[in-house]
């Protein structure tokens, strides 16, 4: 089996705090994806589970055994660096069998092993080849490979896609969620791209800061991200905010008064919330510009208009100055310069108090329309 | 891998290549100029040398410029330096020297830097400064004690003294340069080989070692030649019949009151052969290892 389990992990250099109290649970075959800004401490985090870090604080375990000491290769882990890391002197081939020892398997069997992934992968003509004669995504694909030769119990991805361009990113990406389908094997991947993370991920941890600050379904924190961070880090163009003020507090929610005089009563549970609170109310673009139902509306000056042809990001900016971004039809009339009036149903929207953290809601969160 | 000057200052450098195009021409014109110039200058010596090794004693004073003609043209310098018998014993001892030295600086320099770059152990700091400085003090400022030192261990006139005291003498400068080129192999390939469960040997061996092949070979060409060519220690340490290097060797032909110039020119002609040779292998292997390939 094939585990993971960090208590406590936390990683010092010197007298720096990189990474505190990280409590992490994966389950075997999940795929998980940790993301963040960088400088966050994710990549870090990787290298401490790979062993080519040392852990300063909390025990990692993997299929139930404590691993803290264990080198990377007696943990069990496979690892594909964000550079690929391909030894440049060696064949393709060579690449991928240099890692299995000849003493303990037959060369029969590493030749097996070497062309099963590479059948895997669609590197059979290229095994011949040093990795200077390869494309990046060829590169990457032979990375991969290198990790699936080893038969590991955990697969460790370091930024993968970061030196793809663009078409070759979507492309790679759909292999590696493949590959994961196909493998069943356990994955941790690091990225700082969200739209990665929510593709590919069974469960993301999004890490700010050395700390994690959510952990969950990549929908669940979509629509219920737990802190402003979340909220800001997860979905692109990411969610606007918007300075409010608790108006009055009820059983059914509380009351907030936004800017330019307007009201609206938003189901959140009244508890911490005390009415004259400054908190932050957090609405997404593709929620703004709801027909029919919006309890909360607001309206300000737009400023440009991105027209993407099925959709239209409309760029507007309060009375207050608060620039917020909408999505609307790709046949939107919005003109820069006119007033626009755009409204959200109070179940899209998110509030947070003056700490960032979000207020418990009192209902299940309605089902996105787009 | 390499950095162009045009990544760190593109916009300067792009206005430069633009208005400086004749003047650029020029320059390039000069440093030919200055490199050739360089060239005839050192090898004029040693076209002297091999001039004059075919031509006969009275005919080298006659005229030392001249080629040897039909009538000057001789080889009784190389025969009387083959005629004698210990002359192939020489060259038998320089070549052992000079190969076992070689090895001996690469392997154990290699290894060495290899640890200093990438382990982090007590004074490994106070390690690199004191090679550092090793590279600084001339190896012959010891001699005193050197020679005391070979003589306390009964190492006289032998080649094992000259081998160690070579080693001695060029293992600070291989060990600056191998650990700093290194330092260029990027982190991560070492840490993939680690994750693969590959051994620190193996790594060294098949990762790191032919990675830095040019630079092996750079070193390899740059501590062989004063070994080959030195005259210090052998006088010094191995005088004896037995154990003289060629170039020791040679001075039997240089006597207090007549030298057989044929003879030791034709001794030193000969001497060069092997160390070109050396050369020429280590230089094919320096073109190899830059067209390689790099990382990405």
């Amino acid at each position: 089996m094939s585990e993971l389990k960090l208590n406590a992990i936390g990683k010092s250099y010197g007298g720096v705090e990189i990474l505190r109290d990280i409590n992490i649970e994966v389950a075997d075959g999940e795929f998980v994806v940790f993301v963040g800004p960088s400088g966050c401490g994710k990549s870090t985090l990787l290298r401490l589970i790979a062993g080519l870090e040392e852990i300063s604080a909390g025990e990692l375990a993997i299929g139930g055994r404590r691993v803290n000491e264990l080198t990377p290769a007696e943990r069990g882990i496979a690892m594909v660096f964000q550079s690929y890391a391909l030894y440049p002197h060696m064949s393709v081939y060579q690449n991928m069998a240099f890692g299995l020892k000849l003493g303990r398997e037959g060369k029969d069997a590493i030749d097996q092993k070497v062309r099963r992934a590479a059948e895997i992968l669609q590197l059979n003509h290229l095994l011949e080849r040093k990795p200077a004669a390869l494309s990046g995504g060829q590169r990457q694909r032979v990375a991969i490979g290198r990790a699936i030769v080893r038969d590991p119990n955990v697969f460790l991805f370091d930024e993968p896609l970061s030196n793809l361009d663009a078409a070759l990113r979507v492309q790679t990406r759909i292999e590696i969620a493949k590959l994961h389908q196909d493998l069943k094997a356990t994955i941790i991947y690091v990225t700082h791209d969200q739209v990665e993370a929510m593709t590919l991920a069974s469960k993301i941890v999004v890490l700010n800061k050395g700390r994690v600050e959510q952990v969950g379904a990549p929908l669940e924190l979509y629509e219920r991200p737990r802190n402003r961070f979340v909220a800001g880090f997860i979905g692109s163009p990411s969610m606007n905010f918007v300075p409010a003020r608790v108006e009055a507090i009820a059983d059914r929610g509380i009351t907030v008064s936004l800017p330019g005089g307007a009201h609206a009563t938003l189901p959140c549970a009244p508890s911490p919330a005390r009415v004259g609170d400054e908190v932050t109310v957090g609405i997404r673009p593709e929620h703004l510009f709801e027909a029919g139902g919006a309890e909360l509306q607001l309206s300000g000056t737009v400023e440009v208009v991105e027209r993407l042809g099925d959709v239209s990001y409309v760029y507007f900016r309060l009375a207050d100055g608060t620039a917020l971004i909408a999505r609307a039809e790709g046949t939107h009339a919005a003109q820069p310069g006119e007033t626009v009036s755009v409204g959200s149903r109070a179940a899209h929207v998110h509030v947070f108090d003056g700490a960032g953290d979000a207020l418990p809601r009192l209902d299940a969160p309605a089902p996105t329309r787009h | 891998m390499a950095t162009r000057i045009a990544d760190i200052f593109p916009a300067r450098s792009v206005e430069r290549g633009r208005s400086m195009i004749p003047k650029q021409a020029f320059g390039a014109g000069a440093v030919h100029a200055v490199l050739g110039a360089y060239t005839l200058i050192a090898l004029f010596p040693i076209f002297l040398v091999l001039i004059n090794a075919f031509k006969g004693r009275k005919a080298i004073f006659a005229s030392p410029m001249a080629l040897p003609g039909p009538d000057t043209f001789t080889l009784v310098g190389f025969e009387s330096v083959l005629k004698r018998a210990d002359f192939g014993n020489y060259f038998v001892n320089s070549l052992t020297v000079t190969l076992v030295a070689l090895a001996l600086v690469l392997v154990i320099g290699a290894m060495a830097a290899w640890a200093i770059s990438e382990y982090r152990f007590r004074g490994n700091g106070v390690l690199w400064l004191y090679f550092t400085i090793g590279t600084m003090i001339p190896i012959r400022l010891g001699s005193v004690s050197i020679l005391q030192l070979i003589v306390d261990l009964g190492l006289v006139n032998t080649l094992t003294a000259l081998i160690l005291v070579f080693v001695a003498q060029s293992l600070p400068l291989t060990v600056f340069i191998l650990a700093e080129f290194m330092r260029t192999i990027p982190r991560d390939l070492k840490e993939a080989a680690r994750c693969d469960g590959v051994s620190e040997y193996r790594i060294f061996f098949a990762v790191i070692l032919p990675l830095i092949r040019p630079a092996v070979a750079t070193v390899a060409v740059f501590t062989m030649i004063p070994i080959w060519n030195d005259l210090w220690f052998p006088l010094l340490l191995a005088p004896g019949e037995g154990t003289k290097t060629i170039t020791l060797g040679v001075q039997a032909f240089v006597g207090q009151y007549v030298t057989d110039w044929s003879a030791v020119l034709a001794a030193l002609t000969l001497a060069i052969i092997p160390i070109v040779v050396l050369y020429l292998i280590f230089s094919r292997q320096l073109i190899r290892g830059i067209t390689a390939g790099a990382v990405k």
